[in-house]
């Protein structure tokens, strides 16, 4: 006869087998449609390109010397391969420049939002939402259609006199730039604002009753408490940033390349499949690396406030 | 101001908040204003005109591209939910078991890899099984969109499922219910809001997609997002500031409707 042990035992592996069960279809569906091809691009990133696009299977490191360096068609000799270089630093420069301008601008924002009424601080919310789930091609659209030439930007500042000619902002780094810090910016409140919201504002009274200056307070006590927010925020804005398709493509216009575009073109007219799979593993390399330290950052900040 | 002594008080926040949400929404604005405009060139005012509606309505592309993105979003939204929906349920309300973890990283797999990536990735798996069985139908499309809206969909039925306890289920037991009537008595209606958050957004976040789809994507398959990418990176009229309006409409309808509908049952 079984104990009353061994039928707890038995029904707790029968649980942990039906979870598994239960969780069976969503795991398959992500492994085949999502991270199962990433080990295919790994494998591409290592075999020789076709003459059609593709590959051939054949051993070669070539894709991945091609990621930083050049070989020259004559002598063979290396240089560094000064076009990606410059693609990398534009992509890395532009997503850091988007994630500090989003943090300056939402973290303010999130602390009026989180510092209003109850009743309020629902529509607020509801306020930065929208902006969040609506299309992000529309959003960087919009972002377009302001700051061409002929866009609101200029036309004002023509019509004040501060300007003579329209400043050409449209297919510059700096329009990325702004694009990327109009449609990421609620990525950066959501997360700071969900730390706020939580904020024991005694301690900011205390900070006071101590003759601290509101910049101290802001300092010592408010930031600390909401930092895993903060990085929270910094991440989701970084990654996106990083691998950007939408907004260099259409703020960019094609010449102010960012990483996305430079991977797309090995798979368009470039028909370098394996270069194209080597880069997107970099980038993915960047991204893990900036989530390792997210994770280290917020288990240590964790254990900070217990 | 008299809140300028109040503790809460930072100097300068609120008119950096107020900054933000004004440029949040001016652009959305000036977009959907220059949809009703009868000039054809998009720089200059001629006038309130629905032109620009009546041609996207009459274009069969726009149409075409519509009803993709709609049979798309709403096949992937449903697949993802049940299989969140499911998830959810193997991963909530239990002591820590052997692989929970590894389950959790896995659901949220697609959100920590950026889009370039997933579709590149996409795009060679996917080529390879197209010259493998010859099929080239909305099946990879609609595959990749339920796999990166599974994260989206789990979220908030994980949100309502750990906010739900065992109590009502453990009674329903005792008065001998069978797990399955149980679990279509009492867990799924009490479920259901969190499932339906799940659903609208996930056809959102479907909706929403262009990156990946431009990806994987055969010819002749594009959906709305991506079909005004095309146009937008050929020159702009005001039709796409017309089909904007539209979809700004829809999307706004959705996400208030799924504000609501977590917020009234927190």
């Amino acid at each position: 006869m079984a104990t009353a042990e061994e039928v707890a035992k038995a029904a707790e592996r029968r649980d942990i087998r039906d979870r598994w069960l239960l969780s069976a279809p969503a795991l398959l569906v992500i492994f085949l449609a999502a991270t199962g091809p990433l080990l295919i691009v790994l494998v591409y990133s290592f075999l020789t390109p076709g003459s059609y696009g593709d590959v051939k299977w054949q051993f070669s490191p070539e894709a991945w010397i091609a990621v930083f360096l050049e070989r020259d068609i004559f002598d063979d000799t290396l240089s560094v391969a000064a076009a990606h270089v410059t693609i990398f630093l534009r992509s890395i420069k532009l997503s850091v420049v988007t994630t500090i301008a989003t943090l300056v601008l939402g973290f303010p924002t999130a602390y009026f939002m989180a510092t209003r009424s109850e009743k309020t601080r629902d529509l607020w919310l509801f306020l930065i939402t929208i902006p969040f789930w609506t299309n992000l091609l529309i959003r960087t659209f919009a972002v377009l259609q302001i700051i061409r030439n002929e866009g609101i930007v200029n036309t004002i500042l023509l019509k004040l006199g501060i300007i003579s000619s329209p400043i050409q902002i449209l297919y510059t780094d700096t329009a990325i730039l702004i694009g990327m810090a109009y449609v990421y910016l609620p990525l950066m409140v959501l997360p700071i604002y969900a730390s706020m919201e939580k904020l024991d504002f005694r301690l900011v009274e205390a900070g006071y009753d101590l003759y601290a200056t509101r910049f101290k307070v802001l300092r010592k006590i408010i930031f600390p408490l909401v930092k895993p927010g903060v990085i929270a925020g910094s991440i989701l804005v970084f990654i996106p940033a990083l691998g950007a398709y939408v907004t260099p493509s259409v703020l960019g216009g094609g010449k102010n390349m960012m990483l996305s575009n430079l991977i797309e073109l090995q798979f368009g007219q470039g028909r370098n499949w394996p270069l194209g799979s080597a880069l997107s593993i970099a980038v993915m390399i960047i991204v893990m690396v900036a989530l390792l330290a997210y994770v280290r950052n917020a288990g240590k900040s964790g254990v900070r406030h217990g | 101001m008299a809140n300028r002594f109040s503790i809460k008080h930072q100097p300068g926040f609120t008119a950096i908040a107020a900054t933000c949400f004004i440029v949040l929404y001016l652009p959305i604005v000036v977009l959907v204003i220059y949809a009703f405009n009868a000039a054809t060139s998009t720089s200059e005012w001629g006038g309130f005109s629905l032109k620009w509606f009546q041609s996207a309505w009459q274009n069969t592309q726009v149409i075409d591209a519509t009803l993709r993105s709609f049979q798309i979003g709403a096949t992937a939204a449903v697949f993802s939910t049940i299989f969140a929906t499911m998830a959810a349920l193997a991963t909530t309300r239990t002591a820590s078991y052997p692989g929970l973890t590894f389950k959790y990283a896995a659901i949220n797999q697609p959100l920590m890899v950026p889009e370039i990536v997933t579709g590149v990735a996409l795009l060679i798996f996917f080529s390879r099984i197209k010259i493998f069985t010859g099929y080239s139908g909305l099946g990879y499309l609609i595959a990749a969109h339920t796999a990166f809206c599974i994260p989206f969909a789990y979220l908030p039925i994980r949100a309502r499922l750990e906010n739900m306890d065992l109590t009502l289920e453990r009674a329903a037991a005792d008065l001998y219910a069978t797990p399955w009537r149980t679990f279509r008595r009492i867990t799924l209606p009490l479920l259901w809001p969190g499932i339906l958050a799940g659903l609208m957004l996930a056809f959102v976040i479907s909706l929403d997609d262009v990156v990946i789809t431009e990806f994987v994507k055969s010819g002749g398959q594009d959906t709305l997002p991506t079909y005004m990418l095309g146009q937008i990176r050929r020159g702009i009229t005001p039709e796409i500031n017309a089909i904007s309006t539209v979809f700004l409409l829809l999307s706004v309808a959705i996400v208030t409707l799924f504000f609501f509908i977590s917020r009234k049952h927190d």
